[in-house]
């Protein structure tokens, strides 16, 4: 019990204090599941979108796969992803493998499943109101879609918090493509996994505190915004 | 007052939507410019099918219509385009945008690249015009059912189109609404010279707003004509059973 204490004390000192190791792998860890979310995000968005305008017959595949991609396990994902850029792999030529554009990789793959597939159980619902009401005032293919988009926003948002809840705690990915490099590929789950292994608490406790508290100060935005309503249907 | 005895804005020969079985089947329709035409008839007769298939939103089965004496073309998103941005259609369940009052009617004349100066007069002018100053910077999910069905009509007719056509517009609506918008649509149509295609189940509605009445019934147009006519003796006997309420469907 007093090692958890003294742990959480230690770990709050190291956070007041901004510890450097602290801060290089909070830092590596943000940039690493932002650009992943961002890029999976433009083409999650794009993708659900489309789909969610498709009547459900046509895309019943897709949507099956895209599902089950959803639920994936991670360590699937780092292994896939680990073949793909392995030297005798098909972009092994790259040289990626053990860099965080791979552990990039791997969290686009992990979140462009979860984006698409909420994208488009959001635009499913209301997506061809939205786009026939646009389309009857007069708007062309580009505005409609970017119409139904804009009037989606709630749900494309929830679906990126989600990818991003998703890639920001997962840890068997990252650890397969990046090798938890000490200040090249070390980010916070795969640190406090190593810490807790090590039985040097402090840093994994401080890093569990800074991932619960990134993930308090998400959901919260997320809440504010929701606050805000949807389109209405009068 | 809009000329009645040119060629009609829209004529319709041999136009049908099948779906399972056949919805709608239009022998020939004729719509002159500025008039009223009151849609009526039995649930799932295809009144709404028929707005649809004219705004190019459901491609019909068979056959196509002329628009303002034009074929009326929907292979490309430019042709489409060309038809769509001269009518407008209002649904039954009225969608505003997540926007201010304001913003959602000038929609349709930012989608027509109107320039910003031109748009800011136009939907302030409407609003002064309807009356509707007081709602220009709520948005539309504080509306009433009232108020956010006069805002889709207004949003629908700030572009001016050439043709409204408007599904069950006052649909659950309490009898002041209902009175403020028919004021609005006969508004609209005398003073701006929009022809309306108004799909209503309100048979006193249609008597009291149009022109001409068009009455469907199984996909099929049975009568249209001046209002005095539909509603009196000799409308067909199908008409006269539904005015009178003795339709059994």
């Amino acid at each position: 019990m007093s090692q958890i204490g003294e742990g959480i004390l230690e770990a709050i000192r190291m956070i007041v204090t901004l510890n450097p190791d602290l801060i290089k792998i909070v830092g590596l860890s943000l940039w690493v599941s932002l650009s992943a979310i961002v890029i999976a995000t433009i083409l999650g968005v794009l993708l659900g979108t489309w789909l969610g305008l498709k009547s459900e017959k046509k895309t019943r595949f897709i949507n099956k796969l895209i599902f089950t991609l959803m639920g994936m396990p991670p360590v699937v994902a780092g292994l896939i992803i680990y073949l793909i850029l392995s030297r005798q792999g098909p972009l092994g030529v790259l040289g990626l493998l053990y860099t965080p554009g791979a552990m990039i990789i791997a969290q686009v793959f992990l979140a462009l499943p979860i984006i698409t597939g909420l994208t488009m159980v959001g635009i499913r619902a209301r997506g061809k109101v939205i786009e026939e009401t646009a389309r009857s005032l007069g708007a062309d293919s580009r505005l409609a879609a970017w119409t139904v988009v804009k009037e989606s926003r709630m749900a494309i948002l929830g679906a990126v918090i989600t990818g991003f809840g998703r890639v920001v705690a997962e840890v068997g990915a990252v650890m397969m493509v990046g090798g938890n490099i000490d200040g090249r590929t070390r980010v916070m789950t795969t640190a406090i996994v190593l810490e807790t292994r090590k039985g040097n608490f402090e840093l994994a406790i401080g890093l569990g505190m800074i991932l619960l508290s990134l993930s308090f100060f998400v959901n919260s935005v997320l809440y504010t915004i929701q606050k805000g309503g949807d389109a209405h249907e009068g | 007052m809009p000329m009645k005895d040119k060629s009609p804005l829209l004529e319709m020969t041999g136009v049908s939507k099948v779906f399972q079985r056949e919805i709608l089947n239009i022998e020939s329709l004729a719509l002159q410019e500025g008039l009223i035409y009151g849609v009526i008839g039995p649930s799932g007769a295809g009144k709404s099918t028929l707005l649809r298939i004219i705004n190019l939103l459901t491609p019909p089965t068979q056959g196509t219509y002329h628009f303002m004496g034009e074929v009326v073309q929907r292979e490309s998103d430019r042709e489409r385009l060309k038809f769509q941005r001269e009518m407008a259609l209002v649904f039954q369940k009225t969608l505003l945008f997540r926007e201010s009052v304001w913003h959602n009617i000038a929609f349709g004349l930012k989608a027509r690249k109107i320039p910003r100066r031109d748009v800011e007069k136009r939907v302030d002018e409407l609003l002064a015009y309807l009356g509707m100053e007081d709602l220009a910077h709520r948005r539309g999910d504080t509306l009433s059912g009232g108020e956010a069905q006069r805002v889709a009509i207004a949003r629908a007719v700030a572009f001016e189109p050439k043709l409204l056509l408007l599904d069950e517009p006052t649909a659950n609506l309490d009898p002041r609404n209902v009175a403020l918008i028919e004021d609005m649509i006969q508004g609209m149509s005398r003073d701006k010279g929009i022809t309306v295609v108004m799909v209503t189940h309100n048979v006193f509605q249609a008597r009291r707003v149009s022109d001409q009445v068009i009455f469907i019934d199984e996909g099929r147009i049975v009568e249209i004509g001046p209002v005095d006519r539909v509603f009196s003796p000799e409308a067909h006997r199908k008409t006269r059973a539904y005015v009178q309420g003795k339709m059994i469907y």
